[in-house]
This record gives structure tokens, sequence and C-alpha cells, in this order.
């Protein structure tokens, strides 16, 4: 047995294992279910990071399971894999540390960490999966195992919009089936490969093979929340911050996003998609939806809508980054999964502290709360100016790479749409800062509550919000230094394209 | 060779008959028997195909409609003893219309 | 197909112990006699089972001569792969819903006493139909079978319990005598019985044409597919909660099953030309039609029983697909899935309705224990149902979906793909409304251990069937492909 093989499974295992722990558990031993979940984050954390190690100097991890004659559940860490990993894994520990406070006090907890871990698990089969059928399965498990925490506080708000979530996923589950067994009865295998593998069994059926991947695609979309697909994201803002956080900004859209980089690059390949020509029309629906996105986030004064719509339009990045087609565009497609989601893990953050602390949910009842959250709103600023793409903030490379991505790959249209993208991105978040820092509080906070003794809230909100904001300047001022996600990236790229 | 056909043709009636009965009378005790009917057609049947032409008949028929009799006497007793568990306890006699209101599920 | 003729009387002992037991619970209905009768019949049941399993694994399809006359005149017993599947499913519902049982009747000593045996007569006659070699063999096995389960859905009593019982044994009935003329027009054509010999002489004559359509209506009507399938949801409704689990789960299989066999047994030379065609429709119009009726139910016993019609219908998708080995793959296992999620679905909602003393779905909001245990074995059963990774539904749904594909049929996966859909769209809101929270809960009945446990099993069971699916699939390919 080569221990090597097995270390997907590790990690798949660090976060089912807990789960099932923490449902046998009681609803009042609240302190083993921390000890239990934390403890498993950093064994997960150590595990990813060994394997990154590994998968750096090339290591080979893989792992078969036959499922159904001719079918395998395979596990694969690969340079893009470990990518994803990293992100859910560390921010699975910043997300659960900020949880436990969030929650502290209210019911249904077991239930909440529980269908957290199993989610987190989903996300890691995901990252790891080698084949388009393990790809699904997690996928699907994805589904099922957010709605839990979608409808967690079970309000009639909350069960709609649990409705509409699932009635958007559920169908696009649907077509994305149709369109993987479709694709294992034309070419009999759904193994990514580096480079895709459709791109010499092109022969006569190029209908076929493009009608495939609008239906792989549109099933993909639904997660990614690209328009007119996005209509559930909205409103699944209405559960608890942490989830919308990971759930919402992370591991949900980022599991569609990741897939539509996995179908392009590794099953049908840059170079066979862009003969079929079914990469244009996908990189025009992807500005359609970052310009969309914006544009509706102007509207909104709740504070976590706001958010969402700027989700959908962010995430469209990683997917034009994809269809533009060409290495240095991809690099900053995938870079912006890291990118994407450690700015807006902060701003999901900063929103649930102010929530929590304050009762403040809508932009106009912000005013002046920088003095009264000082560090809370620093990080927020800091992430809303990285969001815009402001140097050195990783937004800025993301934007930096997909703009001379776009003109090395002959596609200056792009450019206007990065232009109108980030001018309206300060449209909507610069009165945000503008409000919290220079205007006068007027009237009392919604509904303060007493949290934390030293610092301005609870500690398990305040540090996972600190150390997730240092991180978007970090990673944009050492981009250029070993490990960097832009320079994994370019390591993804580099295999990809050679 | 006349006889034979004649017997099967009895047979294919009889079942005929037993089935319109089955589903075209109402009251239970009807519909009971006219399975009974049927099953007489159905064995009517098994006997006449037994009869080969010459003068040993096959036995294989013949078991089958003794186990099927066996069968369908049973079966009979056990549908009168539900029609009388029915009939004491509701006082219905037919089974009424399907599309009730579920309402009285639990009875 | 390779086929060995076998002395070891393991298929034989499925059936007596069986039979054994109901004799002993009728004649000792005491407690202690029951457990020891249980302790003793199910362990018996596994290893013959297990020992039956070998065979079949190591030779492919065995049969067993009773009495050593052999056929016509004798009985013989006949095991391949889908009949190990077939009693392997069995074997665990019953255990699983013994065990809820054994809690469900535990004061209503009136009703226990009857129930034993009934119930093991009716664990007898599911195996002799699996086991059964000859086709007249499977009218009195499909009889033992019906004879036990009207009794059982009317034990409860009351006009519904009686009614509905009533109505399924006449359309029992009916189903069985139209088999047994269909029988016994291929025995005057053939002069054969038994299964394997009739599928090397049948021929597209008329009179196996006529035969044919009266032995799969037959069977049609006692295995509920639409539009024959009026009488089912009230009688797996109204019947005791062990007995509906086990009436969805296996009962309707039984008459399934024996299509199946007869279909890639004797009817494989194409006697009939697009009945497949038109199976394959009755199928998917049950898969829609079953769904919207669930969908529109206040009750959650009526919920499921619709379910059960619905999801009946993909069992029926492998006939227009009859050449491709994929059909069948996933055609079975939708089978034995649903069989075990349907079972565990049944059971989690008996937990449910004893503990609110109402089964209208809409209550479900005023749970104020939760029941964790049942609520998940709910959930898990859903999951399996609705076609969803990772459990056994999926990898069925996944088989029939690249079947239709294959063999050009893409109009089947749109049903498939919708009747999944459908099952979440009736699925969900049960959940939904445990999740939610009421302004005024009740307060909860409590529901032993033993009732919730047997729920769940059955619900991981239908789960790791679907993760290690390729052990029973291997047992398939080795033993009848």
């Amino acid at each position: 047995m080569n221990i090597d093989n097995w270390m997907p499974v590790f990690v798949i295992l660090s976060s089912l294992v807990p789960a099932i722990i923490i449902f046998l558990l009681n609803e009042r031993q609240n302190i083993l279910r921390t000890i239990i979940n934390m403890s498993a984050a950093f064994i997960k954390i150590a595990l990813v990071g060994m394997m990154t190690w590994g998968v750096f100097h090339e290591r080979n991890y893989i792992m078969h399971f036959p499922v159904v004659p001719g079918i395998e559940i395979i596990f694969r860490a690969d340079a893009l894999a470990m990518f994803f990993l990293i992100l859910s894994a560390g921010l699975w520990l910043l997300t659960t540390a900020y949880a436990v406070g969030y929650l502290e006090g209210s019911p249904n907890r077991r239930r909440f960490f529980g269908f957290f871990s199993l989610c987190v698990t989903s996300t890691m089969g995901i990252s790891l999966a080698g084949n388009l059928f393990t790809f699904f399965i997690f996928y699907e498990m994805l589904t099922l195992t957010t709605y839990p925490l979608v409808v967690h506080r079970g309000t009639q708000k909350s069960l709609e919009a649990g409705s509409t979530y699932l009635r958007y996923t559920l169908s696009g589950g649907a077509v994305l089936l149709i369109g993987i067994v479709w694709l294992h009865v034309q070419t009999g295998t759904l193994e990514f490969t580096q480079g895709g593998y459709l791109n010499h069994a092109a022969g006569g059926h190029a209908v076929t093979l493009t009608i495939i991947f609008a239906l792989l695609i549109i099933g993909l979309a639904v997660k990614t929340a690209i328009i007119p697909l996005h209509g559930w994201l909205p409103a699944a803002m209405v559960a608890p911050a942490p989830v919308s956080a990971l759930l919402h900004a992370v591991a949900v859209v980022k599991a569609g996003a990741f897939g539509i980089v996995r179908v392009v690059n590794n099953v049908y390949g840059v170079e066979f998609a862009a003969t079929l020509g079914v990469t244009m029309p996908l990189a025009f629906v992807a500005s359609a939806t970052i310009i969309y996105g914006s544009f509706k986030a102007l509207f909104q004064d709740d504070l976590k809508k706001r958010l969402a719509y700027s989700t959908i339009s962010q995430v469209s990045y990683i997917v034009l980054g994809v269809a533009i087609a060409g290495p240095l565009s991809t690099i900053g497609g995938i870079t912006h999964i890291v990118h994407q989601g450690i700015m807006k893990i902060t701003l999901f953050f900063c929103a649930g502290v102010l929530a929590e602390t304050l009762g403040i949910h809508r932009i106009s009842e912000m005013r002046g709360v920088g003095r009264r959250l000082p560090m809370t709103m620093a990080a927020f600023t800091i992430a809303a100016l990285g969001m815009i793409g402001v140097p050195p903030t990783v937004g800025f490379i993301t934007k930096w790479y997909l703009g001379i991505g776009a003109i090395d790959a002959g596609q200056t249209w792009v450019l206007a749409v990065l232009g109108m993208s980030t001018l309206l991105n300060a449209a909507y978040f610069l009165p945000i800062i503008n409000s919290a820092w220079f205007i006068k509080q007027s009237g009392d906070w919604p509904e303060e509550k007493k949290r934390g003794r030293f610092f301005e809230t609870d500690p398990w909100l305040l540090f996972p919000v600190l150390i997730i904001a240092c991180f978007t300047i970090l990673a944009g001022i050492l981009a250029g230094e070993f490990f960097s996600p832009l320079e994994w990236a370019k390591l993804i790229t580099e295999r990809e394209y050679r | 060779m006349t006889q034979e056909i004649i017997y099967s043709i009895g047979g294919v009636l009889l079942f005929c008959i037993g089935l319109y009965g089955l589903i075209a009378c109402e009251h239970l005790f009807r519909k009971i028997l006219s399975f009974n009917i049927m099953g007489g057609g159905v064995f009517l049947f098994l006997v006449s195909i037994a009869l080969n032409g010459d003068n040993t008949p096959d036995p294989v028929p013949h078991a089958m409609v003794l186990t099927g009799i066996v069968v369908t006497v049973s079966a009979t007793a056990f549908a009168l003893a539900l029609l009388r568990r029915i009939n004491s306890g509701t006082g219905a006699e037919t089974l009424g219309r399907l599309e009730q209101d579920a309402s009285d599920l639990d009875g | 197909m390779q086929e060995i003729i076998t002395t070891a009387p393991w298929g034989a002992l499925m059936v007596v112990i069986p039979l054994a037991a109901a004799a002993a619970s009728y004649l000792f209905p005491w407690r202690s006699a029951l457990m020891a009768a249980s302790a003793i019949a199910f362990p018996a049941a596994f290893y013959s089972l297990a020992l039956l399993a070998r065979d079949v694994w190591v030779s492919g399809a065995v049969r067993y001569r009773i009495g050593g006359w052999g056929s016509p005149l004798g009985i013989d017993l006949f095991a391949d792969g889908l009949s190990i599947l077939m009693l392997f499913m069995t074997i665990v519902v019953v255990m699983a819903a013994s065990i809820y049982s054994s809690f469900y009747f535990s004061g209503d000593v009136e009703r226990k006493r009857s129930f034993w045996p009934l119930w093991m007569f009716l664990w007898a006659g599911l195996n002799g139909v699996f086991l059964s070699g000859d086709v007249f063999n499977l009218y009195v096995t499909l009889e033992v079978m019906v004879i036990a389960s009207v009794a059982l859905i009317s034990l409860k009593g009351g006009r519904e319990a009686l009614l509905s019982g009533m109505r399924y044994f006449l359309v029992s009935v009916l189903g069985s005598l139209s088999y047994l003329m269909g029988v016994a027009m291929l025995y005057g054509s053939y002069g054969i019985l038994d299964i394997g010999a009739l599928g090397r002489t049948i021929g597209p004559d008329p009179a196996a044409q006529i035969a044919i359509v009266l032995i799969v209506t037959g069977l049609l009507a006692k295995t509920a597919l639409f539009p024959l399938h009026f009488w089912l949801p009230k009688a797996h409704a109204s019947a005791p909660v062990p007995v509906s689990a086990a009436l969805s789960a296996l009962v309707v299989k039984a008459p399934f099953y024996i299509i199946l066999r007869l279909w890639t047994d004797v009817f494989s030379h194409d006697i009939i030309s697009h009945a497949g065609l038109m199976l394959g429709v009755l199928g998917s119009v049950a898969i829609i039609w079953g769904g919207v009726m669930a969908l529109r139910q206040t009750r959650l016993k009526m919920l499921v029983a619709y379910s059960t019609v619905s999801q009946i219908g993909y069992l029926f998708l492998f006939f227009p697909m009859a050449g491709s080995s994929d059909a069948f793959l996933g055609c079975v296992y939708q089978a034995l899935s649903h069989g075990l999620a349907k079972a565990s679905m049944f059971l989690a909602a008996g937990n449910l309705i004893k503990a609110l003393g109402s089964d209208l779905i809409e209550d479900l909001r005023g749970l104020r224990q939760r029941l964790n245990i049942s609520t998940f074995a709910f959930g898990l059963a859903g999951i399996s149902l609705m076609g969803l990774p990772p459990g056994a539904g999926f990898i069925a749904k996944w088989q029939l979906l690249k079947a239709s594909i294959e063999t050009g049929q893409w109009w089947w996966a749109i049903i498939i793909v919708a009747g999944g859909l459908l099952a979440a769209g009736y699925l969900f809101p049960v959940l939904r409304n445990i999740i939610s929270q009421s302004q005024d809960p009740v307060e909860c009945a409590k529901v032993p251990f033993g009732m919730e446990a047997a729920a769940i099993v059955l619900a991981v069971l239908s789960l790791v069937l679907g993760i290690a699916a390729a052990v029973p699939l291997s047992l398939f390919r080795t033993a009848l492909l």
C-alpha cells in the first residue's frame, strides 16, 4: 500500500469523520464539539500542507475505487486541485472559529456544525475529483449538505430561500448529469487529463460535443451564479453570516467555477474548446454577468445583498479568464479563485460582525461605524479596495493578468469590460467606506449587544477577520514570491500548456 | 379432437364471464363468486389441454388443476372471512368509490 | 448461461425456515418463544443465503430438485445472481421491519398473535417467488404472498384498511388468474413449464402472443404499474407501518421480478413487437403521474405510497432498452435501492407519525422533539429515491441514463431526470416542515430507540449500496451476463 495514494482519502475523512462524531454528540456538548472541529481543521491543514509540498515536487496522489463496471471514483491531487484545496482547508479553519463565536447560545448548533463539516467534505471531494463522475457525486453532495445550512434559522423567509436554492441547484445538477452521461457514452472516459482528453477525439461529432459542452456549462453555471441562473444567490443570503461567507462566496460558487475550469482545461482542453468555438460565447456570458452583477449591486441597501451581487460579478472573472483561452488570462482567472475567496470572506465576516455586534444590516445604518468598530472596518476597507482592484491588493493582480491576457489573446474588448466593472465596483464600495469613516453617527445603533470585554467585539469573531484581511494584502505584495497564489496559478498554467 | 376444442372454448368463455363479473358487479360477494368462475374457466381449459389425442392424458395439467383448486379454495375462504369482517365491522357490501377523501384513512 | 444441478438444500431452506418460523410463532405466541424463533430463523436464513450465494458465485446458476423428482411433475428451485440479490434485499428488509414490529405491536396482544405467523408466511412466499424455476410454481408462491399480505393489511382493522385490503385482494386474484390462463396456454402449445426450457422452444406464434399478453397484464396489475396502480396508495398507506414497508419494498417487486425474468429468459425472441416500448411508455407515465400525485398529498403515508407508484415506473424503463446490459443493471439496482430506501422511509414516517399523533404533513411543523434519527433516515432514504449521489438510486439512474443515451432513446433520459426532480419536489417539503420552527409545538409521544434504529440502518444500507455498488454488480456479471 502506497501511503501517498491514501492521502486524498485522509483529507476527505478528516472532515467526514468529525461530521459523524458531531452528529453523534449531544446538543449541549459545545466545548467538546468545538475542540473536535478545530483540531480536525488543523489536521486537515497539516495534511493539505504535506500534499502541497508533494504536488510541487511532482509526486502523484491517485486513488481508484471501482463503483460500476466501467466507472470509477478517482481521487487525484494535481496542482489545480491543491489550489482549491488549500483555499477550502484554510478558510474552513477560520470560518469554524468565526462560526463558534457567531452562533454562541443559538439553538441547533449540532446540526449546523455537522452539516458544515459535511459541506467542507464535499468541497474537498470536488477539488480532489479525478473524473467528472467523482466531481458530480460531490457536487450534488454539496447541494444537499448546504440546504440545511441555508434554512438553518427555520424562519419562513429562510425556508423559502432554501426552496429557491434547491430548485436552481437540483435542476442544474440534472442538466449536468445528462451532459456527463452523454459525454461518457460518446468518449468512454471521464477522467481529467492535462490539456483535455477531447482534443484528439474530435472526429465527426463536433455538434454533439458542442451540445454536451453547453449542457455541462449550464449545469455548472447555476452554482457559479452566471446570469440568468443567478437567482438563488441573493435569496440565499438569509443564511447565517458564516454560511454566506464560506458557502456562498467560497464553496458553492467556487465549486461551479472550479468545475468550469476543469471542463474547459481538463476535459475539452483549451485549444480544442477554442476550435469548437464554444469559448467565445462563454466569455460573453461571463462579461455580461460581471457588468450585470456590479450594476445590480449599486442599488442594494441591504449590505449582504450588495455583497451577494458583487459575488455574482466577481466569480465570473474566473470564468472569463478561463474562457479567453490564453495562458496569461488563465493565470488571472485561476488566481482569482483564491483572491476572490479571501476578499469576499473578509467582507462577509465584517457584515456578520456588524450584524451581531450592532444589529446593522443596511448600508444606510453604517454611518460612523468606523469609530465604533475600527479594526473590523479597516479589514472591510482593505477587502473592498481589493475588490475594486487597487494596488497592491490581490484584486489588482487578477485584473492585471486578465487585462494583459486579453491583449495577448487579441480580445481587447475585455479591457472595456474590466474598466467598466472597476468603475462600478468603486461606485458601490466607496460610498460604504466613505459613510463608515467620514460621516458622523446619527442616533443609536439598531441593536447593540455586549460582545467581548477587551476588544471591540467577540475575539472569536474579530481575529478571523483580521487574519484573513492580512492575507488580502500579503498575497498581493508577495505575489512574486514562492508559494503565493499567483505563483501557484502560474505553476498550474505551465503544466496545463506545456 | 372436437371434444378438446369444445372444452377449451368453454373454459375461455367461463374465464371471460368471470372476468366481466369481477369488474362489473359491485357487490363483494358477487365479485368473489366471479373469481371462482374465472378459476373454473382456467381449470377447464387446463383439463382440455391434457387430452392430447391418444388415450393417455398428460398428468401435468391435472396436477396443476389440483393445486390450483387448493389455492382457489383457500383464497375463497379467506375472501369470505374478510367479507364478513367488512360487513360486520362497517356494514359495507361494496368497495365504494376509490377517490374518496383520504380523511377516513385511519378508520 | 452456465447452470449446475446441486444437492445442497440451501435454496429449499430459504423457504422452509420462514415456514417453520411461521408455524412456531403460531403455536407458541408468547414473547420469549418469538424471540427464540427469530434468533434461530434469521441467522439460519442468512447462513443458507450466504452458502447459496457462494454456489451461485462459483457456478453461475444453481438448480435444486426438491425430493429428487425433477420437472415437470416435481418442483425445481432455481437461483442465479438476480435471485440472490432479491433474496438478500428481502431478508434485510424483513429483519429490520421485524425489529420494528416487535416494538410496534408490543402493547397489542391480539394483533401480535396474528401478525407473526402471517409475517413469516409473507417472507416464505417472497423467497418462494425469487427461487421458483417454473412458471406454475410462481403462481402458487405469488398466491401465498398475496394472501399473507392482504391479511396483514387488514390487520389494522377499520373501514379503510379492510376495504383497501379487499380491493388489493381482488385485483391480485384477477392478476393471478390471468397469469395462470397464460401459463395454461403456454403449456398447451409447448408442453413445458420450466423457464429455461420454455425460453429455448418458444416462437412467435399467436398462442404464445396471447399467453404473453395475459401473463404480463396479470403481473402488471399486481406490481401496480400505471394505470393499474389504483389500488396501491390506499392499501400501502392504511396497512400497519412495518407491513407498508414490506409491501412497498418487497411485495410489488415480486411480480416485477417475474416479468423481468420471463422477459430476459423466455420472451427474448421479440415475440410481440413494440411491447417493450409500450411498457416503457407506461413506466414513464407512472413516474410522472405518481410524482405529481405525491406532490398533492397532504398525508405523509399517502405521499410515500404515491412515491412507490412513481418509483415502480423506473423499473419498466428497462424493457424498451432490453438489449443493453446497462439498462438491466440499472433496473435491478433500482429495484434494490428502492427496496431499501422505501422500507426505511416508511419506517421513519411511521416514527414521525407515532411521535406526532397525526399523519398530516402540515402538522410536522409542530414536532417539538426533532426525532433526529428518524428525520435523518427519512432524508437519507430520500436522497436515494431522488437519485442523488451517494444513494444507491443514483447508480440505478446513472445506468438507466447511460443506456438511454447509448441506445439513442434520449427521451427516457428526460423522464428519468424529471422524475428525480419531482421526487425532490415532494420529499423536500416534508423535511422543510420538520426543520421549520412552529409557534406552538405539540408534546410528542416517545418513540422506542429500536424503531428509529431499524429505519436508520436501512437508510444507511441504501447509501452503502450506492458507494459499494461494485460488489453486488459483479455478482451479476459473473452470474447472469
